[in-house]
């Protein structure tokens, strides 16, 4: 632990970290404070600016706001992790024309920035004739590029599994893919648990690009607000409840990883990986060729 | 082939601007995400607690939210006025510095114990042992994670094509007032995206290579 890079303080160390530890807050609260005055000086923080939030019309449009960034990431989360867990097996099969397909798409759809994918969804796909909408194009753009980047989680979660348990179950007579299925997999979505959860974090926040395709998301609507002249366009304040909006949700989900990985560690049925904690197995599968987990 | 050629005036200068994007706020985020990182570890519980709180916001607000902070919200403080490109470039460094001090601060977990305390024992101060003994060992050791986000960096350059930055994320919108077709420029931009990721992954590998620590 970090710890060893100090010594337990002595009373002339403590003192020097007291002054650390003032100036730091000077430094900060300077920041802060300078940012506070900007913000009264220009009149963000006037009552003007944030009575939008009291009408019951506007709040009813941002709940629909909130809801949609939810469904985007309800959709995406569920697609994402079954092509995941489709493209993952694929990547361990036994047939050399299988493995290199999924290889293909799988490192294919990391190397693209995700507002490409989502722009050739949105705009691209109109000159082939099809239709789109926004959310077809930011849905499946999330779930093709966390896809691929769990797919790559999935498989370091499978081969981190002790060989015992795959060599019993076709001791047992299991067919291939009722030992992936059956027992492979379960095992490895509970080992990488926490590890989803963080990439479903990234997926949360990769809705908020849904607003460059005019996807009408948290982002979009407070930009809306934002322009409204009635409420003398409260575009600072309109951003600060989308920002606290986001932050409290990816809060909740990681919190969530959080007590997960808590249980995990205390259930039997956990098969130790050999591997320190979930953030090894990451760094194991997306240290790798392309893109970090964000 | 021919939206590529016709267009080549805007592929190369967009594609320049990305890369140039890139190298600036990849150069101040990694100087940034190490000095954040010191913060972590220090003995001085308050500037830990700054360095946690920086980390734990910025990690969980949408690049996108912190690029309309800039572009939208910040003018209209009247600080300093701040062109598009320089907004991008600090949107970029703000965001990923939070990833990159992640890394970095598990790098410096996995320098052995002994490294640190041969310096204490050599009468070293704690700034001394971070910074001349422990950190240029985790920051070797640390180089794969730390391209893999660099490489989402570059990837998420193209978010300040919709915060009017003429860079390779805006080249569709160019192409399609030019009336040619917006899949096709598209597809060529993918493909350069995935050139300038596999030449990081290069470059990747053979840092790691070289600049592996032998334990």
């Amino acid at each position: 632990m970090s710890t060893v890079l100090f010594d337990t303080p002595g009373p002339k160390a403590r003192m020097r970290h007291r002054i650390y530890a003032v100036l730091g807050i000077l430094v900060v609260a300077a920041l802060i404070a300078f940012v506070i005055y900007r913000f009264i000086d220009s009149g963000q923080f006037s009552g003007r600016k944030w009575e939008w939030l009291q009408y019951s019309q506007v709040q009813s449009d941002l709940a629909t706001a909130v809801l949609a960034t939810v469904k985007a990431f309800a959709l995406g989360a569920v697609l994402a992790i079954v092509f995941g867990a489709v493209f993952a097996a694929g990547r361990l099969s036994d047939h050399a024309w299988v493995r290199g397909f999924c290889t293909f798409i799988v490192e294919f759809f990391r190397a693209i920035p995700l507002l490409i994918l989502m722009f050739l969804f949105y705009y691209g796909l109109p000159t082939l004739g099809v239709d789109t909408s926004p959310l077809f194009a930011v849905v499946l753009g999330l779930t093709l590029y966390n896809g691929s980047v769990l797919a790559e989680v999935f498989r370091a979660g499978i081969q981190s599994l002790p060989k015992g348990q795959s060599e019993a179950a076709y001791a047992l007579g299991m067919r291939k893919t009722q030992v992936m299925f059956t027992v492979l997999l379960p095992q490895a979505l509970r080992a990488m648990l926490p590890t989803i959860i963080s990439q479903l974090v990234v997926l949360l926040k990769d809705t908020a690009l849904g607003f460059l395709v005019t996807y009408p998301e948290l982002l979009y609507y407070a930009r809306y607000i934002g322009s409204q002249g009635d409420f003398g366009r409260p575009i600072v304040p309109s951003t600060i409840v989308a920002a606290a909006i986001y932050i409290a949700m990816c809060l909740l989900l990681t919190a969530l990883a959080t007590y997960l990985e808590r249980r995990n560690r205390r259930s039997k049925k956990h098969i130790d990986t050999g591997a320190k904690d979930a953030a090894d197995l990451t760094a194991a599968a997306t240290g790798g060729l392309r893109g970090g987990p964000f | 082939m021919d939206v590529l050629l016709d267009n080549l005036d805007l592929f190369g200068p967009f594609f320049l601007t990305t890369i140039e994007l890139f190298l600036i706020a990849g150069a101040c985020s990694l100087v940034l995400g190490t000095i954040l990182a010191m913060l972590r570890v220090s003995p001085v519980p308050m500037l830990r607690a700054i360095g946690t709180t920086y980390v734990t916001v910025l990690r969980n607000t949408p690049l996108t939210l912190v690029f309309a902070f800039l572009v939208f919200a910040y003018p209209l403080l009247d600080i300093v006025k701040i062109d598009y490109f320089p907004t991008a470039a600090v949107a970029l460094t703000i965001y990923t510095s939070a990833f990159i001090c992640e890394v970095v601060r598990s790098g410096i977990n996995t320098v052995p114990i002994g490294q640190a305390e041969a310096g204490r024992a050599l009468g070293l101060s704690s700034g001394q042992i971070l910074g001349g003994i422990v950190l240029p060992q985790a920051l070797r050791s640390v180089v794969p994670p730390l391209v893999s986000m660099l490489i989402a960096l570059l990837k998420n350059t193209t978010i300040a094509s919709g915060f009017s930055v003429a860079e390779a994320g805006a080249i569709r919108q160019y192409v399609s007032e030019r009336g040619d077709n917006q899949m096709i420029a598209l597809l060529w931009v993918a493909l350069g995206f995935i050139i300038l990721v596999s030449v990081l992954s290069l470059v990747q590998r053979s840092l790691e290579k070289r600049w592996s620590v032998a334990r």
